[in-house]
């Protein structure tokens, strides 16, 4: 069966990608960012896995710290995403009316500029660092939550089992939590392993653009960037980060998928 | 016998074997006769209309004979069968609005039939579509074909996929729950138009019903369909007034009588209707059945006859009190 | 009504109406009048039926009975207090007293929710319950429905379309409310199940002195149920009386369109099929709104909407000004 090869593949790279964020903290096989210059631009070997850079940094070791960093953006920038994005749209589908159109209104507005380019504004603006790469990325996602939470809130809300919990004497927000929230659980999760995704490619390439991650922090969209200086020498600079970000998006959507035809078909009544 | 259908078997495939949902339906109609099939959820009415069309769902294994003006239909290829739908064989679905496209409007869905078999023009094909919706009594037969199905109310948009059913004059209709899902006073409107039809044409209808009520007052013969099996067939008013099947007697028994003192308890049935996959070896019926014997459970009953084309499938026929 | 029986539910001149969007940006908004000036009395164990079809407003008019819905005008008073003028806090404890059955077993159950959960919901609201009472409790109105205990671990799905329609049963009667509003109960199950729920509630009706508000569109569910039954069409009762009499000698001609219509088994009594006619003329404002539909309507009722009045006697009334004559018997 299709869904489940997508599910368990997805979970499977993301895990990986999880296992090596985690493994970067207690131990990668150098310093990350030890400067080597006589072994710069080393082949990879077993010495040096995948080889060295122009600065002679491990190869390999930068991209296992690396992972370090795409994970906090993804974890972060998704979990900012989520509080506030759920917040507005639970509150714009309970309070309906000019509410609601307000705050999808102002969803709109934010989703017009284009993220990556009000992440670029919003660093240039006030400095770069993983801290801003966080909340721009994390601002860009809250109108993408808040319209699906909303969409999906009206339609529980719609159900006669919401209804029921009205006529039971049950105020919004017990209503909220116990009958809203569950049902619309399973899209906002596949939602956020998708966001996840499009966190950690902008992540990427604002620090492939120098906004995101500074040095001596590694990170996969920088290692692109500096791999450009030497890409005729070198390409396989480009190709390890480039082939780490790959994975870890393919990974991710592959789980996005895999979830939402797992968890959506199980809720359809089996009688 | 314009149609005679003879021990036709319906397999579904499913991840646990091929599930059988109709199992050896036998029965015949005459030109200008009706036919009511009733049954529960599970009970196979549908699936047995689907498959007179060759409708039934891809991957369905169709067994048996379905003879239609004397052609075997079970095994004819699909365009053969297209050539019969909506020309000598035409149906009607429950759900107006999702059996009509809700992209084009009513004329144009209306003309199609008489484009692909008359091979009418477009333009007379929509001429003669509005003369079909005025047929059906739709009010404004010309803002009715030009409208699109939302436009319509559930009543009419029935009446236009009635038009479009008999535009070439089939033989035969079937129509699957036409009213279920419209209001009593249009149903009964609905079901007089096709009386009415039924009556100047010399068309045979076929009736799926839930609703026994539905048949006996429209309908010359019925079919009791149970769990895939047909449990009791013949003239309606022989059926209903002395019913041979335990099932039969029970459906009658369950629906509230008119005139009855109120909240005397009404005979139940315990349980509810099987799914197809639980039906066991023995009469579906088996175990809900108060007469339940142990040859019921373990062999299905086979056909008896009670005189006037009135068959039963009942081991224990012989044994039911008269009722009243 | 005998004196002195203070009603369990009165529903006085209520009203509603929903603004529809408009179809220029500068036009006004039209508005559709789903309730016009009803009014109702529910004696406590004396159960009412409504009977009407689609937009009839019997839908609209249950979820006002309940306060889900504000009117925009009128009053309706559960045991003599105004519900709509009650602060929040005493409205929520009221409702207690009042609970709702729907048509769907299937959408009226949340599906994530354990059933013990789901039944013991409205008193979450109530608060005050400990959780071994709560337990208790969801345990007694599971047995009292014919399900088990047993049966409050699992989830809905599986359970089937009857056994659902009970768990909702149970739900509504955990708080032991006076008033359940039943909105086609039995509409989505088989005839073989129907008849089961049916019994349940004609058994709740007499062993736990619940009063049903039942709606519906099937005569024999209401009249299986309800002593005394009101007619809707499009908003307003046309007809109110006795359940018996007034299916039996209907006095309203929509009541009298609709008794005709309901499929009977009765070989006997089946009438001859009604005349399929599309309306001789459009409703004019002001007049009768059935007048268009009307077998015998006269010129009088397209310009002069008639009001509900008392005809013969026995708290029977209806909107017509030709009512049809009691004394003719129905059709057989």
């Amino acid at each position: 069966m299709r869904g489940s090869l997508s599910l368990r593949l997805g979970a499977a790279l993301t895990a990986a990608l999880l296992v090596v964020a985690a493994l970067s903290f207690v131990w990668t096989p150098y310093p990350p960012a030890a400067i080597d210059i006589p072994h710069k631009l080393a082949a990879p070997s077993l010495v040096h896995w995948f080889g060295t850079d122009n600065l002679g940094r491990d190869v390999a070791s930068q991209i296992i710290a690396g992972a370090r960093v795409s994970i906090l953006v993804g974890i972060v920038a998704v979990g900012i995403g989520l509080v506030f994005g759920v917040a507005l749209g639970l509150v714009a589908a309970f309070m309906k009316g000019v509410v609601e159109d307000s705050i999808m209104k102002a969803c709109d507005f934010v989703f017009a500029f284009p993220a990556l380019l009000s992440a670029i504004m919003l660093t240039s603006t006030f400095g770069p660092g993983v801290v801003n790469a966080i909340v721009a990325i994390g601002v860009a996602n809250v109108p993408i939550i808040a319209k699906l939470t909303r969409a999906t809130a009206n339609s529980v809300l719609a159900r006669e089992y919401a209804l029921a919990a009205r006529a039971a004497g049950r105020g919004p927000l017990a209503i909220a939590f116990d009958h809203v929230l569950p049902n619309i659980a399973p899209s906002l999760i596949v939602q956020a392993t998708t966001q996840f995704a499009i966190a950690l490619l902008a992540e990427a390439a604002l620090s492939y653009l120098g906004l995101g991650a500074q040095p001596p922090q590694p990170s996969w969209g920088r290692m692109l960037s500096d791999a450009q200086n030497v890409l005729y020498n070198a390409p396989r600079l480009a190709i390890y980060p480039g082939a780490a970000i790959a994975l870890s998006v393919l990974g991710l959507n592959l789980l996005g998928d895999g979830l939402r035809d797992a968890l959506d078909p199980r809720l359809k009544a089996r009688s | 016998m314009l149609i005679e259908v003879k021990d036709l078997v319906v397999d579904l495939p499913s991840s646990e074997g091929a599930v059988r949902i109709v199992d050896g339906a036998t029965f015949g109609l005459a030109e200008g006769e009706s036919l009511g099939v009733v049954g529960e959820s599970g009970s196979g009415k549908t699936m047995t209309a689907l498959a007179l069309m060759g409708l039934a769902p891809a991957g369905a294994r169709i067994g048996g004979s379905i003879r239609f003006e004397g052609r075997e239909l079970v095994g004819l290829s699909e365009e053969a069968m297209r050539g019969l739908r909506g020309d000598r064989i035409a149906m009607i679905f429950q759900e107006p609005m999702t059996a009509l496209n809700p992209l084009r409007r009513v004329g144009a869905q209306v003309a199609e039939p008489l484009v692909l078999h008359r091979g009418m023009s477009r333009k007379a094909a929509l001429d003669e579509a509005v003369r079909l919706l005025e047929h059906v009594r739709l009010a404004d037969p010309e803002r009715a074909a030009r409208a699109y199905p939302f436009g319509l109310s559930g009543g009419e948009r029935q009446r236009a996929m009635i038009a479009m059913a008999i535009g070439c004059g089939p033989r035969l209709v079937i129509a699957d729950e036409p009213t279920t899902a419209l209001d009593v006073t249009v149903q009964a409107r609905i079901l007089a138009l096709l009386e009415g039809l039924r009556a100047e044409s010399g068309m045979a209808l076929i009736l799926v019903s839930h609703d026994l009520a539905v048949v006996a007052g429209h309908c010359d013969q019925v079919l009791v369909m149970y769990g895939g099996l047909i449990m009791e067939s013949g003239p309606v008013d022989v059926v209903l007034g002395e019913p041979r099947n335990p099932y039969t007697r029970a459906l009658l028994e369950a629906r509230p009588t008119p005139g009855a003192p109120r909240g005397v308890r009404l005979k139940t049935i315990p349980g509810s209707p099987p799914h197809h996959r639980e039906v066991g070896p023995g009469c579906p019926f088996a175990g809900r059945c108060e007469m339940t014997a142990d040859v019921c459970r373990t062999t299905r009953p086979p056909p008896a006859a009670f005189g006037a084309g009135h068959v039963s499938r009942c081991w224990r026929a012989e044994d039911l009190e008269p009722r009243r | 009504m005998s004196a002195g029986e203070r009603p369990l539910l009165e529903i006085v001149d209520v009203r509603k109406v929903y603004r529809l969007p408009r179809p220029r940006p500068f036009a006004p908004h039209p508005v559709r009048v789903a309730l016009h000036g009803v009014s109702l009395s529910v004696i406590p164990g004396r159960s009412f039926g409504i009977v009407g079809e689609s937009g009839s407003g019997k839908t609209t008019l249950a979820r006002i009975a309940l306060a889900l819905d504000r009117p925009d005008s009128g009053v309706v008073r559960l045991e003599g207090a105004s519900l709509f003028d009650l602060p929040r806090r005493e409205l929520r404890a009221l409702r207690a007293h009042m609970q709702l059955i729907f048509q769907d077993p299937y959408g009226s159950l949340d599906p994530r929710m354990r059933v013990e959960r789901i039944v013991a919901e409205p008193l979450a609201a109530l608060g005050g319950v400990s959780r071994a009472e709560r337990r208790d409790r969801v345990a007694q109105s599971l047995q009292a429905v014919g399900l088990r205990a047993a049966d409050a671990a699992k989830y809905p799905h599986e359970f089937s379309g009857g056994q659902r329609q009970r768990i909702a049963i149970a739900r509504a009667l955990i708080t032991r409310p006076k008033l359940v509003v039943a909105d086609e109960p039995v509409s989505a199950l088989d005839v073989s199940v129907q008849a089961q729920a049916l019994n349940l509630m004609s058994d709740l009706v007499r062993e736990a002195g619940v009063t049903f508000l039942l709606i519906s569109h099937d005569l024999g569910v209401v009249a299986h149920i309800c002593e005394t039954t009101a007619v809707m069409y499009r908003g307003r009762i046309v007809e109110i009386g006795p359940t018996d009499a007034v299916f039996a000698a209907p006095a309203h001609p929509y009541t009298r369109e609709l008794v005709d219509a309901t499929p009977r088994l009765d070989l006997a009594a089946r009438t001859a099929a009604p005349a399929d006619r599309a309306p001789a003329a459009h409703a004019r404002a002001g007049g009768c709104p059935y007048a268009p539909r009307c077998a015998t309507a006269e010129p009088r009722c397209l310009a002069e909407a008639p009001t509900l009045t008392d005809i013969a006697g026995e708290g029977r009334r209806a909107a017509c000004h030709f009512p049809l004559g009691l004394d003719r018997k129905a059709r057989r």
